[in-house]
């Protein structure tokens, strides 16, 4: 392993970035027989980027070849950039050596798509195969290319923790417009096959302690955001379907960042819209732990999130009649609903409460954040107007105004200050 | 005033608490023999860890609440915190004089300060597990050293235990200078005589470096470089994530690392 293997990583680390999912959670295979490496369910992150995200797995290329030409896509074939592979041997040595010296949770192997689908996917196969060979049990996360055999979406999950299949666009006529080798079709029916098998493979095991996993982290995919004229609702209703009908366990939403500019199909973006991407994650929290349905954050009349106001406080300001709810009554599940107080914060109340009736300073002490809440709950020696008094633009405009600097806002404030610092 | 004077140990705290409520006085002072400064004036007790009192306090936490909440304790004391004595006296007076379990009775001052004293050091656990890198040495011993603010490393070894069984290594806590040991079989602890380890930057000399170790960790810092977003760059949530004090010991962190390429 030398300069060509260091060579190489750079071109296949580049070309694997901007998928963003990097979780390592959900899998907890054992350390069997002794061997190198276990997953933590609750997953691991090893380092931070200087974009500030989360390093957990190895992200590589197997290979940057690719006989399609989807648009966003920075290995696209009729791009001229430096092409490389690597081979099987020298991916699950990076792994393995990597992960030895605490650097990662494991392994997450994309690939353009080499001679044909089946072609590309038995090599990524034949990475993780080898893997689990040499008594790796660490994570493994395998994309699958769409329109490969389902005999090797089998094999791929019995050895890998993860699968994905990604969407990237939420429409199918956009996605035909900017892959026109890729449908809904081609990505959907490898998801059922995998979420078929995991379910069966939840029963067996049930039935054989010992029978092989498949997959056991479940599937997740990856929306790409912006690319495209979609909006919100279009986004969140396919994700809600997504979770719903594949069992996926994550949609990962990714501010497009314009690498290919040449191509007029795609717009001219100053910035990759991080704020956007940021409220979808938000609303994606609020489908599938908060209780909310996807109708009830976008819907026709609201089809896109409010980028100035958090997901759940722009629900509730447009439903001011349900609040104040009284915090020493109401139901966990509405407490939930309530802006700004999160699973962790009524969780403590509903165990709080138990002790005594709940007053303001309680409820500081146990470290629930009031800034946004107080205006919707009622308590003891609350004494604050709530939002029937203020009425929902009178809060709005409180929030919005006293609100700090978020770090969501980060990317887009900096470069405000540097427009003045060059006069 | 009544001082009690223990030796340090989690065992010796426990026996500690169990004498002071044999002897119905409450305590104004617990301290460590080591740092304990003569006051004339004070009753002093001299305490003998004992393991049966320890027991005793211990059995009676657990049945009175759950395995959790002893856990909870014993994380607390491994803050090593100016206070952390009597607050853990006050903790488990006020769990053995209630008669339901208090543990999540966060209006109280004590649960809630104990808690959040051992949330901290379940963060600088997680930390050792996250930030820990290993050098791989000549004889094939991945080695560590690690700085962590609470004494922790403890509670960090059967994890790494479990993670990288077939592998010899040392875990140093280069703060308290003392580390563990894992020689494929156990874990023993250790305090480390040589001088092939720098105390700073926690780096081991290169003689005694395994040949391929440079390059894994060349490769490592071309890995964090090239997987950056530049467009997305926020050094806010970076160091928020990823604060300073931890960065010596990272080898993506070490421009040394930098890969020069033809
Ligand atoms: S198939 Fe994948 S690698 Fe190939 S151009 Fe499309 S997105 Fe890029």
């Amino acid at each position: 392993m030398k300069e060509e293997t260091a060579n190489k990583l750079k071109i296949l680390v580049g070309a694997a970035k901007y998928d963003v999912s990097c979780a390592s959670s959900g899998s907890n295979r054992p350390n069997k027989g002794k061997g190198l490496g276990n997953t933590a369910p609750w997953g691991i992150c090893h380092s931070f980027t200087e974009d500030g995200r989360c390093i957990s797995l190895i992200k590589l290329m197997l290979t940057n070849y690719c006989i399609y030409d989807c648009a966003y896509c920075a290995n696209r074939n009729s791009n001229d950039i430096p092409r490389s592979t690597f081979t099987v041997k020298e991916v699950a040595d990076l792994t393995i050596e990597f992960y030895r010296r605490n650097y990662i949770e494991g392994l997450f192997l994309s690939s353009g798509v080499i001679k044909n689908p089946d072609y590309t996917m038995e090599r990524m196969v034949r990475v993780a195969k080898e893997l689990r060979n040499r008594n790796y049990n660490g994570y493994i996360h395998l994309k699958s290319i769409p329109g490969a055999s389902e005999e090797l979406q089998q094999l791929a999950g019995m050895y890998a923790d993860r699968l994905s299949v990604n969407i990237e666009i939420a429409t199918e006529p956009n996605l035909k417009m900017l892959a026109p080798e890729k449908n809904f079709k081609s990505i959907l029916n490898p998801m059922k096959f995998i979420r078929n098998k995991i379910i069966e493979n939840k029963e067996e095991r049930r039935k054989f302690k010992h029978a092989p996993r498949f997959s056991p982290a479940g599937q997740s995919t990856q929306l790409i955001i912006g690319a495209t004229p979609d909006n919100d609702k279009h986004i969140l209703t396919l994700a809600g379907g997504l979770y719903n009908s594949k069992n996926l366990k994550r949609v990962y939403y990714s501010g497009f960042i314009p690498v290919n500019d040449y191509d007029k199909r795609l717009p001219a973006l100053q910035e990759p819209p991080l704020k956007r991407e940021n409220r979808l994650y938000q609303a994606d929290w609020l489908f599938r732990f908060y209780g909310f349905s996807i109708n009830e954050i976008v819907n026709d009349d609201h089809p896109d999130l409010d980028l100035e106001i958090d997901p759940k406080l722009s629900y509730a300001l447009r439903n001011p009649w349900l609040f104040p709810i009284d915090i020493n009554k109401a139901s966990y599940e509405t407490i939930l609903r309530v802006p700004g107080i999160g699973v962790l914060s009524a969780k403590k109340i509903l165990l709080a409460r138990r002790y005594k009736s709940l007053d303001i300073n309680n409820l500081k002490k146990i470290g629930v954040v009031l800034k946004r809440a107080k205006y919707f709950i009622t308590c003891k020696e609350l004494k604050e107007p709530t939002i029937n008094e203020l009425k929902p633009e009178g809060v709005r405009g409180i929030l919005l105004h006293h609100e700090k600097p978020k770090l969501s806002n980060y990317v887009t404030q900096h470069k405000q200050l540097s427009l003045f610092s060059t006069n | 005033m009544n001082i009690f004077i223990y030796d340090q140990t989690f065992e010796g705290l426990l026996t500690t608490i169990y004498e002071a409520i044999e002897l119905k006085v409450r305590p104004d002072k617990i301290v460590s023999a080591k740092s304990f400064q003569d006051d004339l004036f004070a009753i002093k007790n001299y305490v003998t860890t004992d393991h049966a009192k320890f027991e005793s306090i211990w059995n009676q936490v657990n049945k009175k609440t759950t395995q959790q909440v002893c856990q909870r304790i014993f994380q607390a004391f491994l803050s090593e915190g100016p206070d952390i004595e009597m607050l853990i006296y006050n903790y488990i007076k006020l769990i053995i004089d209630t008669p339901y379990n208090i543990e999540v009775n966060f209006s109280d001052n004590f649960v809630l300060k104990l808690t959040n004293i051992q949330k901290k050091v379940g963060r600088e656990t997680q930390r050792v597990i996250m930030f820990v890198r290993f050098q791989k040495t000549i004889d094939d011993i991945y080695y560590a050293s690690f700085d962590p603010k609470y004494n922790v490393i403890p509670l960090t070894i059967s994890h790494f235990r479990n993670r990288f069984a077939d592998q010899k290594w040392v875990i140093f806590d280069t703060r308290r200078k003392y580390g563990y040991y894992y020689d494929l079989n156990e874990v023993r602890e250790v305090t480390i005589g040589n001088q092939k380890v720098n105390n700073n930057s926690g780096k081991v000399e290169n003689d005694i470096l395994h040949v391929s170790e440079k390059l894994f960790q060349k490769l490592w810092k071309s890995y964090y470089d090239t997987i950056n977003i530049k467009e997305r760059k926020n050094l806010k949530v970076h160091m928020q994530f990823l604060p300073k004090r931890f960065w010596k010991f990272l080898p993506e962190k070490d421009f040394k690392n930098k890969m020069v390429l033809s």
